[in-house]
C-alpha cells in the first residue's frame, strides 16, 4: 500500500447508518430485554418498603446526605462498603463469565448505550420509515417535510432522554416528594443539574454518537479479545458455507458448485446498528446484536437454503465444520475449566456476602484512644486515659447502652458530661462519645506502661453486648 | 481494522476480489499507511473522527475565552485579572463570609445562652465545642498544645486533669480566656505574685531548705522529717495565707494546691527550691477584642468538656 495522492482530509466524517427493519428471534428477545431492564429502571424507585417511622420507606435508595444504602431488607452504612466492593467484583467476574462463554452478550443485549440506541432507532423509524425512506430524506434538501420528521424525532428523544435523567435522581431521596418538588420547581439544583448532564448524554449518545461511543469511547471492545477464546461462541459468518458469493437470478440454477450459499443480498449490512460486514470476520466494531442472524436466516428461509450462514459458533468448530462433521455441542464450549474458575470466584464472593451479611451486628463500637496526650495525672496521683468512642445502633429504635470495663476492677469507667454510665444512642444513629478511663495512684494499670482493656457496651433490657479492645496507658515506672 | 486482502496463509479460502456497492467504500476499507514499516508492520494514516477535531478547536476557543475571563498571564507583581475579577484568595474571603452568616444565628444563640446553660443544650453544645476547637488550635496550642496539656513541669498548664490555678467552672474558664492572667493590658486580668523568697531576703538559706521539705511532705512525697517539721512554722506565717493551711491553694487568688500530685514547675526539691528562691509565674494574654465574644464563650465550652471542668 502506498501513501494516497489526494490530500489528506483533517477528519473522517461520520458515514451515517440507517439500520433496516428486521424482525425473528433475536429482534424479540432484544425487544423483550429492552422492555425488562428499562422496566426495572424506571419502577425500581417506585418500590414501597416498610421501615419504621424513623426510616425512609423507599425499596431500594442511596441516601447520600444520611450516608445509608436501602435495598429492601438490606440497610447498608458506610463502614459496610465492603459489600458494594463485593457486588463490584461479582459484576466483573460475571463480565468475565459471560464474555468467555457467550462472547459480548452484554454489548449486544444490556450495555445501556445499545439498549437506548435501539430504542432511539426504533422512534427514527416509526416517525420516518425504514432505511430506504430515511436514506432519501436523509439525501434530500431541506423542506417542510424534512424539517417536521426530524423535529419531532429530537423531540420524542428528548422526552425519552429527559425520563432517563429524570429516573435516575428518584433513586437517591424519596421518589414521590421528589416528583413532586420536580414539577412544582422547588426541587434541590442539583437534582435538576443531574437531570440535564444525564438528558443531555442520554440525547447525544443514543441519537448521534451511537456506535461511535462503542467504537472510540468504550474500553471493554479492546479488553474482550484477551476475554474470548477459541471457545467462546459468538457471532461469526460461515464464510465456508457461503463463499465463493454470488447473486441468484429468479427461476436460474446456480452454476454447480461454483456458488456458496451466500447471495450477497446485503441483508446483514443493512440491518447492521454498527454499520459493519459481519462477513468480514471478527471485528471490534462488532457488538453481537445478533440483528444480522435473524437478517440472514430470514434470506436462507425465502432460497430455501438452510439458516445459520450467519449464526452463534465457537470459533473452534471451524474445522470440523468445514469438514462436514457436526459441531460441538453448546455446552461442550460453555463447560470449560475457564469459565467453570470463573463461576467458582463469581459464586465464592457472593456466598461470601451472603454469609456476612447475615452475621453482620446490629450494634458496633470502635474505639480510639487519644493520644495527645497519651495520659493525664489526677491531683491525687491518678491516671486517666480519654478514649473517643463510636457506638452505632442499626436498630429502628433507640438504644441505650450501659459501657464498663468488666475484666480489670481497678479502672474505672466514666463520659464525658454524662453523669453513670449509661448512653443512649438514636435509632438507626451512630454517637460518638468521649469516655475515660480512670486508675488510681498504685494499681497495676497506672504504673504499668500499657494494659490492655476491653470496653464493653451491653444493651440495656436486652442481652445482646459488644466489647472493643484497647489499651490503658499508664506511668510507666 | 481487518483487512480482507490479508488472509492467514491456513485460510484455505481465498475469495473473489469483493464488490462494494459504494465506490468510496473501497478507500475506507484500504487506507493509505504513514509510510513507516516497523519488522513488516505498518501504521494506517486514518483521519481523525470529525468530533476529535472539533473539540481540539473548541479547546482553542475556550482557551482564548478563558484567557479574557480570568487570570492568565503572569506580570512582573502579579497575573493579568481577567474582566471577571476572579481570585482564589477572594473566593475563600468570600467562602468565609457566607460561613460566618450562616452561623451568626449560632453566635447569636452562644452570646445569649447562660454560661452554665450552653451544656444543656445538646446542639449549642456540640457547636461551641467545634468552634471552641477550632479557636483552641489558632490561639491557645501555641502554649496549651494541641492536645490541651500544656507543656508539663515548664509553666504552661495542663487543662485536661482535675486542678485549676484560677477555678475550673465555665464562669472561671471564660473570665481567665477573656481578660487573661498578668495580662497588663486589661484592668480586670487575673493578677497574683508570689514573692521571690530568696532573692528579696524574705527567709534565710535553711528556713527555705525547711519550707521546701515541708511542701514535698505536704505532697506526700518523702521528706526529711526534722527539716519537714521546722518548715511547718514557716509555712504558716509565709505561705497558708495564699497556699492555705494544709497546701490546698486558693483560686480565688491564683495560689496552686501544694497538696496534689500536680505541678506546675516541677515537683522535685530541686524544682521546688528554685520556685521559693526565684518566685515563677506565667502570663497569659486577654482575648477580649482580640476574639469575638461567642468566640470566647465557644473556646470556654471547649476547655471545660475537656476532662477537667467542673
Amino acid at each position: 500500500m502506498s501513501a494516497s495522492e489526494e490530500t489528506p482530509q483533517l477528519y473522517q466524517a461520520r458515514e451515517p447508518i440507517f439500520p433496516r427493519r428486521v424482525s425473528g428471534a433475536f429482534r424479540n428477545l432484544k425487544w423483550w430485554l429492552l422492555a425488562l431492564m428499562l422496566g426495572i429502571y424506571y419502577v425500581t424507585p417506585w418500590f414501597r418498603w416498610d421501615r419504621g417511622p424513623e426510616l425512609p420507606d423507599q425499596a431500594v435508595l442511596l441516601d447520600l446526605a444520611n450516608r445509608r444504602f436501602f435495598f429492601f431488607m438490606v440497610e447498608i452504612w458506610p463502614h459496610e462498603f465492603y459489600f458494594v466492593a463485593g457486588l463490584l467484583i461479582m459484576a466483573g467476574i460475571g463480565l468475565f463469565l459471560f464474555t468467555s462463554a457467550l462472547g459480548r452478550v452484554w454489548c449486544g443485549y444490556a450495555c445501556p448505550q445499545t439498549v437506548w440506541t435501539d430504542l432511539f432507532i426504533q422512534v427514527e423509524r416509526w416517525i420516518e420509515g425504514d432505511r430506504n425512506a430515511r436514506l432519501r430524506l436523509h439525501r434530500q434538501k431541506w423542506n417542510v417535510d424534512k424539517v417536521r420528521k426530524y423535529s419531532l424525532k429530537w423531540l420524542v428523544w428528548l422526552l425519552i432522554a429527559m425520563a432517563t435523567g429524570g429516573a435516575w435522581v428518584f433513586y437517591f431521596t424519596d421518589a414521590p416528594t421528589l416528583l413532586q418538588d420536580l414539577l412544582a420547581f422547588s426541587a434541590h439544583p442539583i437534582a435538576y443539574t443531574t437531570i440535564a448532564v444525564l438528558t443531555a448524554t442520554t440525547f447525544l449518545f443514543g441519537g448521534f454518537f451511537r456506535e461511535q461511543v462503542c467504537i472510540y469511547a468504550c474500553p471493554w471492545p479492546r479488553i474482550q479479545a484477551a476475554m474470548m477464546d477459541e471457545d467462546t461462541i459468538t457471532i461469526s459468518y460461515r464464510d465456508w458455507r457461503g463463499e465463493p458469493r454470488g447473486k441468484l437470478k429468479k427461476g436460474q440454477a446456480a452454476p454447480e458448485g461454483g456458488q456458496g450459499d451466500c447471495i450477497d443480498c446485503m441483508a446483514c449490512v443493512n440491518v447492521c446498528p454498527m454499520g459493519i460486514d459481519i462477513r468480514d470476520g471478527q471485528q471490534m466494531a462488532c457488538i453481537t446484536c445478533g440483528l444480522c442472524i435473524d437478517a440472514c436466516n430470514d434470506v436462507m428461509d425465502k432460497i430455501g437454503k438452510p439458516r445459520g450462514l450467519v449464526g452463534y459458533l465457537a470459533l473452534s468448530d471451524e474445522i470440523s465444520e468445514r469438514a462436514g462433521k457436526p459441531a460441538l455441542s453448546a455446552w461442550k464450549h460453555v463447560f470449560r475449566p475457564r469459565t467453570m474458575v470463573y463461576t467458582v470466584i463469581w459464586a465464592g464472593v457472593g456466598i461470601g456476602l451472603i454469609v456476612a451479611l447475615f452475621l453482620r451486628t446490629d450494634i458496633d463500637i470502635s474505639i480510639s484512644p487519644i493520644r495527645n496526650p497519651t495520659f493525664v495525672v489526677l491531683s491525687d496521683g491518678a491516671v486517666r486515659n480519654a478514649y473517643d468512642i463510636r457506638l452505632r445502633n442499626m436498630h429502628n429504635d433507640p438504644r441505650q447502652f450501659f459501657l464498663t470495663v468488666a475484666d480489670n476492677p481497678s479502672i474505672r469507667l466514666t463520659i464525658e458530661g454524662v453523669p453513670g454510665q449509661l448512653v443512649t444512642v438514636g435509632a438507626d444513629a451512630q454517637l460518638n462519645q468521649r469516655i475515660y478511663l480512670t486508675a488510681p495512684a498504685g494499681t497495676d494499670p497506672s504504673r504499668a506502661a500499657q494494659t490492655p482493656v476491653r470496653i464493653w457496651a451491653s444493651v440495656a433490657g436486652d442481652t445482646s453486648r459488644i466489647f472493643g479492645e484497647t489499651v490503658f496507658n499508664g506511668r510507666g515506672q | 481494522m481487518v483487512d480482507p486482502t490479508n488472509k492467514t496463509p491456513d485460510n484455505k479460502v481465498s475469495p473473489p476480489e469483493r464488490q462494494y456497492p459504494d465506490p468510496k467504500a473501497k478507500l475506507k476499507k484500504d487506507p493509505p499507511t504513514t509510510g513507516h514499516s516497523w519488522d513488516g508492520i505498518e501504521e494506517y494514516d486514518n483521519p481523525m473522527p470529525r468530533w476529535w477535531l472539533w473539540t481540539f478547536y473548541l479547546t482553542i476557543i475556550w482557551a482564548v475565552i478563558y484567557m479574557i475571563l480570568y487570570p492568565a498571564w503572569p506580570m512582573v507583581t502579579r497575573a493579568t485579572s481577567g474582566i471577571l475579577g476572579y481570585s482564589t484568595r477572594g473566593e475563600v474571603a468570600a467562602e468565609i463570609a457566607r460561613f460566618d452568616q450562616q452561623n451568626q444565628v449560632w453566635f447569636d444563640r452562644l452570646v445569649e445562652t447562660d454560661l452554665d446553660d450552653i451544656r444543656a443544650d445538646g446542639e449549642l453544645q456540640s457547636f461551641a465545642v467545634n468552634a471552641g476547637a477550632a479557636v483552641f488550635r489558632a490561639q491557645c496550642s501555641q502554649c496549651h498544645g494541641t492536645g490541651g496539656a500544656g507543656v508539663q513541669a515548664s509553666g504552661f498548664p495542663n487543662l485536661l486533669d482535675d486542678e485549676w490555678i484560677w477555678g475550673g467552672t465555665m464562669e472561671d474558664i471564660h473570665e481567665t480566656v477573656r481578660y487573661g492572667i498578668r495580662n497588663e493590658d486589661h484592668v480586670d486580668a487575673r493578677w497574683s505574685a508570689m514573692p521571690a523568697f530568696g532573692q528579696d531576703g524574705i527567709l534565710e538559706e535553711d528556713e527555705i531548705d525547711q519550707v521546701v521539705h515541708y511542701v514535698l511532705r505536704l505532697s506526700g512525697q518523702q521528706a526529711d522529717a526534722t527539716l519537714a517539721s521546722a518548715g511547718e512554722e514557716i509555712y504558716l506565717a509565709n505561705c497558708a495565707s495564699c497556699h492555705g493551711d494544709s497546701g490546698e491553694g486558693d483560686s480565688f487568688v491564683g495560689a496552686p494546691a501544694l497538696n496534689s500530685a500536680i505541678w506546675l514547675y516541677g515537683g522535685t526539691y530541686e524544682d521546688i527550691r528554685y520556685s521559693v528562691v526565684n518566685s515563677r509565674f506565667g502570663i497569659m494574654p486577654g482575648f477580649a477584642g482580640r476574639l469575638r465574644d461567642a468566640e470566647i464563650r465557644a473556646v470556654a465550652s471547649y476547655v471545660h468538656q475537656l476532662g477537667g471542668g467542673q
